[in-house]
């Protein structure tokens, strides 16, 4: 047993976060999708990872596919990443980021109007006014959509809630009140420290599951990567203050997407259920 | 990221189950939790058990992997817990292991791993706990013995143990020698003269730790581990095993228990309350990853080679949480019968309250946490 990144894992994982500092910027992001930079991804082979090289893909795994969609939660990229990955090899253009393919997820459409393909049965549904700037939303009125990709939602919020903590951090190293860091206040050292727990509870989730490739590891990694991805944004935002408070910091929109991802791949409430009913099958 | 075992791993967890499923029917009846005397003796003769089948050391010897899977199967098959041999293998015997010298080891290592001597920590004073670094019990140099005088508290396994792995306060605090220097580590005999023991009893009733004076008590220059006034050092060593490796098998008890509860829910017909399917789903999910960051833990050690890191303090901070929120659950489930202290679960209820507590409070590791891995500034 060596439940460890190797050092491929470790490249591919430095690789995308190279990528992706280079090319994005939150600052300049809008509910238009990027096409440039989709296509970019598709080349470097973001969605095409999981694909036998007959197919044009890798033939990497699950496990290099959730370090890819934790470097994409890091940097909160906008799009319909997750049903793009899950269509390559299936929809056309997809696994080269030509095609953008969202998907009917539980009661919502992500980026509807910017995809070229819709899985699932959209018809009749109606926009609503996104919570997230950066990620435009729709509803259907029969909510018995795909339950997919819960695991790669998962490894995003994982990103988001890394860098939640880190950014917090940094902010009570710099940030002085009272003569001194704010840091150096124990209570403020304990959010930062919890923020940590979270992340790392679900880090160890999230990885063991993509490793084991299990329906329930699955749906424990969802559930502690949301959980992990809202509190520590939240307290990210406390940390920051009156500053947390307003649009010139990133954190809101770091909670405004968790808030979105908690509710697509699969709902806390089923997560719960489906692990509370297995207990009951336990030996 | 791999979480397949070796052949060879396998082969040492199958050849564990088998030992395990000859010896436990064999064994008698645990005694009462309250029976420290009881205990001492039932938990030093499972301890000769483990020595004679080979498994003595494994807690010292055995790799990271090969110590998770002995944790493991052990849970899962019901064996008895180190108990009253929890100080001597898992605290004073890694630190003489690492610190103590050729001679030190030949004499102190061998009984702990028999089960023929149980130890016993003394550590913490009246108004040095958290603080640990503040103590005052006083040690003065007499020839080849030190005299020690003070007191000590919280003193874990005092009530039956052979030996205390003792801290004590050598050098003066001055601006030449601030407070966690001037501290040294002793093993001090318990029978020695001098030296009164008074149970404390716990909330959950059990004598498992004491009040310990010591009046002028001689200790042999000898019994010292490490050098004078080093001691800080070496009782960090002991704290990382402590904090590293402790709580590993309780982990695996942890996701047993939550099975029984749910069945137990499921025939009293609580198990209709989604509110409380959802709160034991959200703890599986909880002990799964905590199971899963114990791997991470050891798989990194096992890299570096290295004793456990400060990544320990982050389990321990969601472990005993998690414990204690695993124990409220219990009681929803088992409503008034929860009141009931013939009850295991009431018992293990009690028992946890000290987890937030024991080896470093919660509070003390989130400082650990937020200065060592994060880097935050030392402060108020």
């Amino acid at each position: 047993m060596d439940f460890q990144l190797d050092d491929d894992q470790r490249a591919l994982r430095a690789g995308m976060r190279q990528l992706l500092e280079g090319r994005f910027s939150l600052r300049d992001a809008t509910d238009r999708l990027d096409r440039a930079l989709w296509r970019e991804l598709g080349e470097a082979g973001f969605f095409s990872l999981a694909l036998p090289e007959a197919e044009g893909g890798v033939g990497l795994g699950l496990p290099e596919a959730v370090l890819v969609f934790e470097e994409a939660g890091r940097v909160l990229l906008p799009g319909p990443a997750v049903a793009t990955f899950l269509a390559a090899g299936v929809v056309p253009g997809a696994a080269t980021g030509e095609a953008v393919v969202t998907a009917v997820d539980g009661a919502l459409v992500p980026w509807l109007d910017e995809a070229d393909v819709v899985q699932g049965e959209a018809a009749g549904a109606v926009p609503l006014r996104s919570v997230d700037p950066l990620t435009p939303l729709h509803r259907v009125p029969d909510a018995g959509g795909l339950d997919r990709g819960a695991l790669l939602y998962a490894a995003e919020q994982l990103g988001s809630a890394v860098r939640t903590c880190e950014t917090a951090v940094q902010y009570a190293r710099r940030r002085k009140q009272f003569g001194q860091p704010i840091g150096a206040f124990q209570a403020v050292k304990h959010l930062c420290a919890q923020m940590l727990v979270r992340a790392e509870l679900a880090r160890a989730a999230v990885y063991a599951a993509a490793v084991t490739g299990d329906r329930l590891d699955a749906s424990a990694a969802k559930l502690l990567a949301d959980d992990a991805a809202v509190r520590n944004a939240r307290d990210c935002l406390q940390v920051h203050g009156g500053m947390g408070f307003t649009w010139e910091s990133d954190v809101h929109l770091h909670l405004k997407r968790a808030w979105v991802r908690a509710e697509l791949g699969r709902s806390a409430r089923a997560a719960e259920e489906e692990l509370a009913e297995a207990l009951i099958e336990a030996p | 990221m791999d979480l397949t075992y070796t052949d060879e791993e396998e082969a040492f967890r199958a050849g564990l189950r088998d030992w395990l499923s000859l010896v436990l029917p064999e064994l008698p009846a645990k005694p009462s939790p309250q029976d420290w005397p009881g205990r001492r003796a039932y938990d030093t003769a499972w301890q000769r058990l483990l020595y004679d089948a080979g498994y003595g050391e494994v807690h010292w010897d055995a790799s990271p992997t090969q110590r998770l899977i002995f944790l493991e199967e052990t849970e899962k098959a019901g064996a008895p817990y180190v108990g009253a041999n929890f100080v001597g293998l898992l605290h004073a015997g890694p630190t003489i292991a690492s610190e103590g010298t050729p001679e030190q080891r030949d004499r102190w290592l061998p009984p702990v791993l028999r089960g023929d001597e149980v130890w016993c920590q003394g550590f913490s004073e009246p108004d040095a706990g958290s603080d640990l670094a503040s103590l005052r019990t006083r040690a003065w140099r007499d020839g080849d013995h030190y005299v020690v005088s003070g007191s000590k508290i919280w003193t874990s396994h005092a009530e039956v143990a052979d030996w205390c792995e003792l801290l004590v306060r050598t050098a003066l605090v001055s601006e030449a020698v601030p407070k966690h220097r001037g501290i040294t580590w002793l093993a001090m005999p318990m029978d020695a003269p001098g030296i009164t023991v008074r149970p404390l009893r716990t909330l959950a009733g059990s004598t498992e730790f004491a009040e310990m004076f010591l009046d002028d008590v001689r200790v042999p220059v000898a019994n010292r581990v490490g050098e004078e006034n080093d001691g800080w050092r070496v009782t960090m060593v002991t704290l990382s095993y402590e904090r590293g490796t402790a709580f590993v098998g309780e982990v695996v008890a942890c996701r047993r228990v939550l099975g029984e509860l749910a069945r137990e829910a499921r025939g009293n017909g609580r198990w209709g309350d989604p509110a409380l399917r959802r709160r034991l789903g959200r703890l599986s999910a909880e002990f799964s990853a905590l199971w899963r960051l114990t791997q991470w833990n050891v798989s990194e050690a096992q890299r570096t080679g290295g004793v456990p890191g400060v990544g320990g303090s982050v389990f321990k901070l969601r472990y005993s949480h998690a414990r204690q929120e695993l124990y409220d659950a219990a009681a929803e489930v088992l409503g008034a019968g929860s009141l009931d202290l013939a009850h295991e679960w009431t018992l293990d209820r009690l028992s946890s309250l000290s987890y937030t507590i024991a080896a470093g409070t919660s509070q003390i590791q989130q400082n650990i946490v937020a200065e060592r891995i994060l880097g935050l500034p030392k402060g108020r």
